[in-house]
């Protein structure tokens, strides 16, 4: 048998290559961590950040976080009607957007809008050598480019989360108050009756921490790619891709281990 | 002879099993102007990027008015590429900034220079390449190649730098143009009083703007000598590439590096 036909071989194969990508990837995020602690600092840059990641994402995660919020109120008014529950619906809406689908949703969504958007600009500044052009002006571009990215998506995340999560609620209510018949202020009593801060806390920093998984792969795949138009259009879609994947299996292993009670 | 102010020795590169380098030496003295040329493929820019410290060589040394700034990185190096200026073959101007902000990057951001005196200092490095200051409030998108490789110039020099790179400073020019971005180099070099290496294909800009020239092939310097001598090198590599020849001992490489 030849190698290349070889089963053994290819797994072998494919395994290397995967845990050189997992080294790669973390030598990459430990840079980018001593580039957002370590002077100078481009303030400009975050400033614009924080307006590209924060502020420009609000209309994207607000109408996801409403018609999510809706419809989870529409499918748990089913399922509890079937054991005569309804009244539980409030409850368990705010507490399935604040610990889950308000970060994971609003993070998936930003995925898709930021790192595409980080991978291909980023990507573009690696194929014209503009990222070359700013080391030889003496200007490191893990402070200048990727420090005020990661800081950006880190910070705004939970910020967008906790008004998804608001804005989410508000959508079960909405559809709860209007469609099902539901009081509006004792749907509302009921949604806090039940909520602990924790429920809201931790949802928020998993957004940070998802926040930080989005800028990643978005920087990582447009620093690293090469090969003209269609480099940066697959570096794009491994942001997209690889940030969704590292999000959900990061909210698995987060909410597992630390978020257990 | 003086110490050179730039000097590559024996410096190796390979890309997996690629050799682009393959033992470069070469040395530039204070104040001259070297040009290499070589075809496409032919690890030109490599070189070039192996001095900046953005590839890194496999072996070899490469020496700064005597010092081994082979393994320079960090601060060290970021230190050390003030003191060089590059002109990348695309420009290489950063698209989201305007004209001004592009030709006084390394004056606010290495530099620390506060903004308004960077303005007024790029007015006046724009207004050396021939570009007037309403030029400064455009973005690099808006200009055409040739602006922009004036532009590009403005910017590698505007930092005082004492060794300047021009990367095919005249690739993807009409020939006109070509001719006022040579002129520009000669004047602004000498203005500086910089060392300057140039790589290229084109010997119409060679001869222009050399007082050596160089020729790169197989990864090796294989020829180098003053400017007015490379019509009689009695080389049959310089011969062939000079008169522009398909016939010769020079075969042209497939597959870039």
């Amino acid at each position: 048998m030849t190698t290349a036909t070889n089963p053994v071989a290819n797994i072998g194969r494919a395994t290397l290559d995967f845990l050189a990508d997992v080294g790669r990837i973390c030598i990459f995020a430990a840079q980018s961590l001593l580039a957002v602690f370590t002077p100078p600092f481009y303030l400009a840059n975050l400033g614009r950040q924080l307006l590209s990641v924060g502020f420009y994402s609000l209309p994207v995660v607000g109408l996801t976080a409403l018609f999510t919020g809706a419809v989870l109120a529409q499918q748990i008014y089913i399922g509890t009607g079937r054991f005569n529950a309804e009244s539980t619906v409030p409850t368990i809406v705010v507490f399935g957007i604040t610990r889950e689908l308000g970060p994971v949703i609003a993070s998936l969504m930003v995925a898709g809008r930021v790192a595409a958007a980080m991978a291909a600009e980023l990507g573009t500044m690696r194929v014209t050598e503009q990222i070359d052009a700013l080391t030889t002006l003496a200007t490191n571009p893990f402070r200048y480019l990727i420090a005020p990215r990661v800081l950006a998506a880190t910070l705004m995340l939970p910020i967008l989360v906790l008004i998804g999560d608001i804005i989410g609620v508000m959508g079960g209510w909405l559809l709860s108050t209007t469609v099902l018949g539901y009081n509006s202020v004792g749907y509302l009593q009921r949604s806090m009756d039940f909520l602990e801060t924790w429920d809201v806390i931790s949802g928020l920093i998993k957004a940070g921490v998802f926040g930080f998984i989005i800028a990643l792969m978005g920087c990582y795949q447009g620093f690293n790619s090469s090969g003209g138009a269609q480099g940066v259009g697959r570096a794009t879609t491994n942001a997209v891709v690889s940030a969704s994947i590292l999000i959900l299996a990061a909210n698995y292993i987060i909410t597992s281990i630390v978020f257990t009670d | 002879m003086a110490t050179p102010k730039l000097s590559l020795q024996d410096v190796h590169k390979r890309f997996g099993s690629k050799v682009v380098l393959d033992g470069v030496s070469l040395d530039v003295y204070p104040g001259e102007s070297v040009v290499v040329m070589g075809g496409s493929g032919t690890g030109k820019s490599v070189m070039l990027k192996c001095v900046l410290g953005l590839i890194q060589p496999d072996s070899g040394r490469i020496l700064l008015d005597g010092n081994d700034i082979t393994h320079v990185h960090g601060r060290e190096r970021e230190h050390l590429l003030r003191r060089f200026g590059m002109l990348f073959q695309g420009g290489a101007l950063f698209d989201s900034l305007r004209v001004w902000r592009n030709v006084s990057f390394g004056l606010i951001s290495a530099q620390r220079m506060r903004k308004r005196d960077a303005r007024a200092r790029a007015v006046e490095i724009l207004a050396k390449v021939g570009l007037g200051p309403e030029v400064g409030d455009l973005r690099p998108a808006e200009l055409s190649g040739g602006m922009q490789k004036r532009v590009a110039l403005a910017r590698a020099i505007a930092t005082n730098p004492e060794i300047i790179f021009f990367d095919e400073p005249t690739a993807g020019l009409d020939p006109i143009m070509a001719d006022v971005i040579n002129k520009l180099i000669i004047e602004r070099v000498r203005d500086l009083g910089a060392t300057a290496l140039t790589i290229t294909h084109d010997m119409a800009s060679a001869r222009k703007i050399a007082d050596r020239i160089g020729m790169l092939h197989g990864g090796k310097i294989i020829w180098i000598g003053p400017a007015a001598e490379v019509d009689h090198s009695g080389n049959p590599y310089v011969e062939q590439f000079i008169h522009g020849r398909a016939e010769g001992p020079i075969t042209m490489a497939v597959r870039r590096q």
